[in-house]
């Protein structure tokens, strides 16, 4: 069931009105059954995998806390308390290890099964081209949304083995949790411990509440169906003819492919957090306005919270502090030199986290090389700190002006841009040269001579997403100066109402849906 | 405070409401400007709305495709034996249409004769989502209209938008022209009694040679739906007539011919098959089509009409409603709608040589 299709509003009409009319103690049940209909319209067999990952994370959580409980228990009882250290100490580590083994069996079968069938095609690809072997690719179903449920599931229980929070005893809610399907499409990857404050609470309606999530519904759908599914026709023509559109057209399918990719994937989590709002669930922002980025990694602070904390969280602080890489960094300070010792563990954590943050977007070299280049420009801007230091001290004036702000964020933006041919071409060899050919294959002139009206999209087309993307950027700085749009339209409701009624109607006309347009989906589905 | 509350609640409640009544009047509004008028061009979209203006019930119904609608005049039915009759065809109309349309015909009245042109028998699966337009789009909201648009609906289509016409036309707002706002509340009739006038003349040449018949069956759906004709017409009263028009192309093979032939003399319905009595009719492939056998034109449309309405006069004995002073005058309105069409098309053929307001040309 696409986001933007009419069954899909119908179905999540339906579940606003009888959330509201059911008894509230049966709210989180009556998600429950929406996420098993909603994830039944995309196949059973993913429900089984779904299945699977959920059994598994609430039986080795319930293990580790019953076995967190028996130790305590144990220790904490006058027997326990009267036993010798040593004997204690044992006790302990008898306990760790159990829940060490059901912890890493957990995670063994639950990222297991997303390897399995999002990497064997990579895998058997790769080992054909290297042995030069003719092993036959596997024809797997990739259930909807697994890469997003299964970080989200392993995010719990990592949590929960790390006693930052209790485990849920109750099967249906881990469910809940693991398929609560707004997120299922394109996230945000949501922590147990946040999202389970509000998805098990019985919700009063809230006019407010609803009305903002309504809000944020429309402006999701402006930003999908306006901009981004208009712009990907001209992003296709310029992606999927490499060698017919070089030089000039690649620059503008670049900018294009940010614009749309900013429109998509924000305007799916508008639409996911606004659905959210209106369950009266309390979803985190997965974006604050990321092109206003200065250098990369403030960019990533800003742009998929949600996955660029999980892997920060579960991938690079564990692998910064893991003994052997600190025993390694130790060895290099003392083999190689101190100061290369001590960035040694930063540099693989940092490394290791891309690789895989590259692998997670998809089982292909294009994404391996991108996440690589994010890290490398990371390290290279840790490198040159002190010099970019020593120029802002010494051009504090300048530095502290809006041009050079500017300047910034555009070199930013440029930069992304420029990885980001490598989602576009979605092969290393292509995206490489077709960089290298904006500077070399010219064609502005035709490009501006009528070749941009030959990607598939009028005069009128780029109009309406000249001014949608003008509109998203209005509303951005806005947001960055003033807060939340609706917090302040709130105070005029009339306005509020004629804007979003506005908007509607913008959706309506403008929109690319039905029949001539492909239904597309989310680009961060594919992920 | 509490009035205060309550008022500005109130107030909200009433913005609030007049915002969405704005917002559903902008969506029937919007849908009204945007969706095809079909005055110019491909006129055949325009015809089926046609139907809810006529003043007088009929007594011969004609359901099918182009095959109906070009080849039959019911202004020449009239004239020479006072039959009144109307065409509801339309351009690719699939036979669950020609049923669908004719329940809600019965609805309305009660016809003596139903003539359906089997021709539409070929194809037992929709087809194409802009003929299905054409056909449903201008039917009125009814059970009819419900059941006609799930039977035809092609993978790609929703119903929702059937209903809501702006879902469906609203990316014609880069194409929008003169016509759709003149023609946003009211079309002209572009037929007579659901005719559609050709004056112009191409000879037929050479057919091409018809491919041979990977399924001679014809399709089981297309029975399901010939059989619940017949049951409909049985349970109206009503007499079905099964006819094939003389159109040369595209090819009725024998074996299609064969099984309706047996089919109607299984139920004991009349089948005419009009292309072995084109020379009794007096059709001339070089003078009485406009585009070279597929379709007739005004002069064999006339020739035919006047072959069809002799049997349905002599063997069906329709009555001549000529002296019924009312209908005739809604016919005489007919007529003189009908010899002012044909002037202007001539008049037309005259100055350029060919008709310029038919720019397009649908199959049928």
């Amino acid at each position: 069931m696409l986001f933007t299709s009419y069954g899909f509003i119908a179905f999540i009409a339906i579940l606003f009105i009888l959330y509201y009319l059911i008894p509230k103690r049966f709210q989180w049940l009556l998600l429950l059954c929406a996420d098993v209909v909603f994830y039944a319209c995309a196949g059973w067999q993913g429900l089984c995998f779904m299945a699977v990952t959920v059994l598994v994370s609430w039986a080795s959580t319930n293990l580790m806390g019953a076995s967190l409980r028996r130790q305590k228990e144990t220790l904490s009882s006058p027997e326990g308390k009267a036993l010798p250290r040593e004997e204690r100490r044992a006790i302990k580590k008898a306990a760790e290890k159990y829940r060490k083994r059901i912890f890493v069996l957990a995670l063994l079968c639950d990222l297991g099964i997303l390897a399995a069938l999002k990497y064997t095609n990579f895998l058997i690809g790769n080992v054909n081209a290297i042995t030069g072997a003719s092993l036959a690719s596997v024809d797997w179903v990739l259930p909807l949304g697994i890469s997003f449920y299964t970080f989200q599931t392993v995010s719990y229980v990592i949590d929960v083995y790390w006693e930052k929070i209790p485990a849920e005893r109750n099967p249906l809610k881990v469910a809940l949790f693991t398929s609560f399907f707004p997120l299922l499409i394109q996230g945000p990857i949501s922590r147990f411990g946040d999202l389970s404050e509000t998805l098990f609470s019985e919700h009063k309606a809230d006019y407010k509440q609803i009305s903002f999530g309504l809000q944020r519904i429309l402006w999701g759908y402006f930003k999908k169906l306006v901009i981004a599914d208009r712009l990907l026709i001209a992003v296709t023509a310029v992606c999927g003819d490499p060698a017919g559109y070089d030089g000039a057209y690649v620059l503008a399918g670049t900018l294009l492919y940010a614009a749309e990719l900013y429109a998509d994937f924000t305007g799916g989590i508008d639409i996911t957090i606004g659905i959210a709002q209106v369950l009266g669930i309390r979803v985190k922002e997965n974006f604050v306005r990321p092109y206003f980025s200065r250098n990369i990694a403030e960019y990533w602070r800003r742009w998929h919270i949600s996955m660029g904390t999980w892997f920060k969280d579960y991938i690079f602080y564990p692998l910064s502090v893991a003994p052997w890489l600190l025993k390694l960094s130790k060895k290099a300070r003392v083999k190689i030199s101190d100061g290369f010792g001590r960035k040694l563990s930063v540099y693989v954590s940092t490394i290791v986290t891309w690789f895989l943050t590259g692998l997670w977007h998809g089982a292909a070299w294009n994404f391996v090389v991108w996440g690589l280049l994010n890290a490398v420009f990371i390290l290279a801007a840790e490198e040159f700190k002190p010099v970019s230091l020593r120029f802002r001290e010494k051009h504090a004036r300048l530095v502290s002006g809006f041009g050079y702000r500017v300047f910034e964020t555009l070199r930013t933006f440029l930069l992304l841009c420029s990885f980001r041919i490598l989602d576009c071409y979605r092969d290393v060899a292509v995206s490489f040269k077709a960089f290298f050919s904006v500077f070399t294959g010219g064609r502005w002139g035709e490009l501006f001579s009528g070749g941009l009206l030959g990607l598939g999209l009028t005069s009128a087309d780029f109009a309406v997403c000249g001014v949608g993307v003008a509109l998203m950027f209005a509303v951005s700085c806005v947001q960055e100066k003033f807060g939340e749009v609706r917090e302040l339209l709130w105070k005029r409701k009339a306005m509020a109402y004629i804007a979003f009624s506005l908007l509607a109607i913008i959706i309506l006309v403008f929109g690319a849906y039905g029949v001539g347009y492909d239904s597309s989906q989310f680009i961060y589905n594919q992920f | 405070m509490a009035v205060k509350t309550k008022k500005s609640v109130k107030l909200n409640i009433a913005v609030l409401c007049l915002c969405l009544a704005a917002v559903a009047v902008s969506v029937w509004l919007l849908g009204k400007l945007l969706e095809p008028k079909y005055m110019s061009g491909v006129l055949e979209g325009a015809m089926v709305r046609e139907y809810y203006d006529e003043e007088h019930p009929h007594d011969v119904i004609f359901v099918g495709d182009c095959e109906v609608y070009e080849n039959f005049s019911p202004v020449t039915m009239w004239e020479e034996y006072g039959i009144t009759s109307y065409i509801r065809g339309s351009a690719q109309q699939l036979i669950w249409q020609s049923y669908y349309l004719l329940e809600e015909t019965f609805e309305y009245e009660s016809p003596k004769i139903v003539v359906y042109n089997v021709q539409s028998m070929k194809y037992s699966e929709p087809q194409s989502e802009a003929y299905n337009r054409m056909t449903l789009d201008g039917m009125r909201l009814s059970g009819s209209k419900v059941d006609a648009i799930k039977a035809s609906m092609t993978e790609d289509e929703d119903m929702i938008s059937y209903f809501i016409p702006l879902l469906r036309y609203h990316s014609r707002w880069n194409d929008l022209g003169s016509e759709d706002f003149e023609y946003m509340f009211g079309r002209d009739k572009v037929t007579v009694a659901g005719y559609l006038m050709r004056a112009d003349v191409k000879p037929m040449t050479k057919l091409p040679t018809p491919s041979a018949l990977s399924e001679p069956e014809l399709g089981e759906r297309c029975w399901e739906y010939l059989d619940k004709m017949r049951i409909l017409c049985e349970n109206n009263g009503a007499k079905l007539i099964l006819i094939k028009s003389p159109s040369l192309w595209p090819y009725w093979y024998d074996e299609w011919d064969a099984q309706i032939a047996d089919y109607a003399e299984k139920y004991g319905l009349d089948y005419l098959n009009f292309l072995p009595l084109a020379d009794e009719i007096g059709i001339d492939m070089q003078a009485d089509t406009y585009d070279a056998g597929l379709h007739l034109n005004i002069y064999g449309a006339e020739k035919l009409s006047r072959y069809f309405g002799e049997i349905l006069s002599s063997d069906y004995g329709l009555e001549d409603h000529r002296n019924d002073a009312d209908i005739a005058a809604d016919w005489d309105e007919k007529c003189e709608r009908y010899y002012a069409l044909l002037d202007a098309q001539l008049r037309e053929l005259e100055e350029y040589g060919y008709l310029k307001s038919w720019t397009l040309e649908p199959e049928g």
